[in-house]
């Protein structure tokens, strides 16, 4: 189906297409168009779910034209760096994800570890990425209480969303692990590890 | 190094300049002062450039010493301005002496005052910004006593004129909203609650939004969960209960909540200075 284009205010588009595979086609596209110069000025290209985002747009009606009817091809995107994320298999929550899943723990974490994730977009706190990649049957939802602070590097489940806490805050994810990965670092360029199109693995530590 | 010390933070004190730009995607808020009128008035008053960093001081409050003599300049909210205890002029440049402690009072109306002192303040930038981000844990902390703040070499020539005259409080927030993108995600009365409905400015609006009191705008039942997506300055995003938040400067860049609206940025600077109470409506706009 081809993307369907909403206004969001006077300079923003927000396009929506079906799938995480059909967002990262239409995110790619976007990327060059605007290195193109076919966008006009735009001061931000956010991806999400279902969706990219075009805020700061000089002339949004451009795009708008130039979107209109366009599908996204699937499989065309080109494959980003792979980041291994260490991970201790310790998260208070990983029992309960287990018996989510009808599984033991050490299946779990197996699970968990022979997928191979992608960086649909970041979101909730600076750095923060969604990763998809774990088999739908594997969703989870999020804790009925989110608690009031998860310790920098949590690794949670949510969705069908894995993530890894930038920096300490509250949060409902559930959560398996933890790494000492620095997934946001302001000394770096960019400041974020794990950016939009990065492939990821987790592997277990002892 | 050319400073001011920290005498009274005041309530509510961050630095802000015109925020983060191009940081989105990777999750970084805008951030920026609140009342980008203000912080652009303070600055020319001063003879800085637009962008230079301010200090955004919610209910006033702040007070800092001068390490030397220091030209500064205070609007936004109308608010006493004191030198040493003296009078001082609010919206026009305002000479301190070396020693001298300049002091904002509370507002007389509004919420925020913004203070310019020339050369700006120059904390070190993160992420190309000096301002703060409290809630993604960015920038500089709020304003702490004792705290030495950076000040850099006068750029420009101010702006001698006489003094503003004071903006009257606003006795109504009239906020423009521009249907979409999630207007479909409401009951088909949603635009007439929006045309009679009349809301307040709830005590919990903070930097993130203007929270909003009054009819609830109910979903359409069927419509499940909105996956995450971008978030707009200025969205209208309407939570389960109903009640509509008005996204401000420190947004979070995407949620999953659908926004009714978007309230195009022109009418933000009004909305930065409504206090908690402040009645509101909403008027469909006609581009």
């Amino acid at each position: 189906m081809s993307v369907r284009i909403m206004a969001a205010g006077r300079s923003a588009l927000l396009l929506e297409v079906d799938s995480d595979a059909e967002v990262a086609s239409l995110h790619q596209e976007l990327v060059e168009r605007q290195a193109a110069g076919l966008l006009g000025g735009v001061a931000e290209i956010v991806p999400a779910a279902r969706t990219v985002l075009l805020d700061g747009l000089d002339r949004p009606e451009l795009v708008a034209d130039q979107f209109e009817g366009w599908s996204p091809g699937v499989g065309a995107v080109p494959e980003g760096p792979v980041v291994t994320v260490p991970t201790s298999y310790d998260g208070e929550d990983l029992a309960e994800v287990a018996e989510l899943w009808g599984v033991s723990a050490a299946e779990a974490v197996r699970i968990h570890t022979g997928c191979e994730y992608r960086v649909a977009f970041c979101g909730f706190a600076p750095g923060f990425a969604y990763l998809t990649g774990l088999p739908e049957q594997y969703a989870v939802p999020r804790r009925s209480t989110p608690r009031t602070r998860v310790p920098a590097g949590s690794v949670g489940l949510a969705g069908g969303y894995t993530g890894v806490y930038p920096s300490a805050s509250p949060g409902g994810w559930q959560l398996i692990g933890r790494t000492g990965l620095p997934v946001w670092d302001l000394a770096r360029d960019p400041a974020a590890l794990l950016l939009p199109g990065t492939r990821v693995r987790f592997a277990a530590t002892a | 190094m050319r400073a001011v010390e920290v005498v009274r933070p005041g309530p509510l004190t961050t630095l802000q300049d015109a925020g983060r730009v191009g940081v989105a995607a990777l999750g970084v808020p805008r951030a920026g002062a609140l009342d980008p009128e203000a912080h652009r008035l303070a600055n020319r008053l001063v003879g800085n450039a637009p962008e230079a960093a301010v200090l955004e001081a919610t209910l006033g409050g702040v007070a800092l010493r001068a390490l030397e003599p220091l030209l500064a300049a205070v609007v936004g909210a109308p608010a006493p301005v004191r030198v040493d205890g003296r009078a001082a002029a609010w919206g026009a440049p305002v000479r301190v002496p070396a020693g001298a402690v300049l002091a904002v009072g509370a507002p007389t109306g509004g919420l925020r005052c913004y203070l310019a002192v020339a050369g700006g303040f120059t904390v070190p930038p993160v992420l190309g910004s000096r301002s703060t981000d409290l809630l993604a844990g960015l920038g500089p902390p709020r304003l702490a006593v004792g705290q030495l703040l950076p000040v850099g070499l006068p750029t420009g020539p101010p702006c001698w004129i006489d003094p503003l005259p004071l903006p009257a409080p606003p006795g109504e927030l009239l906020l423009r909203l521009d249907l979409g993108p999630r207007a479909d995600w409401f009951v088909p009365t949603a635009p007439r609650t929006l045309d009679r409905g009349r809301w307040t400015v709830s005590p919990a609006s903070n930097r993130v939004g203007l929270r909003l009191l009054g009819p609830a705008f109910e979903r359409l039942p069927d419509r499940g969960e909105l996956p995450s997506e971008g978030m707009v300055l200025g969205a209208v995003q309407v939570p389960p209960d109903g009640q509509p938040v008005v996204f401000l400067a420190d947004h979070p860049t995407t949620g999953g909540y659908p926004v009714l609206g978007v309230v195009p940025a022109a009418d933000l600077t009004a909305a930065a200075q409504a206090a908690p109470g402040t009645p509101v409506r909403f008027t469909r706009s006609n581009r």
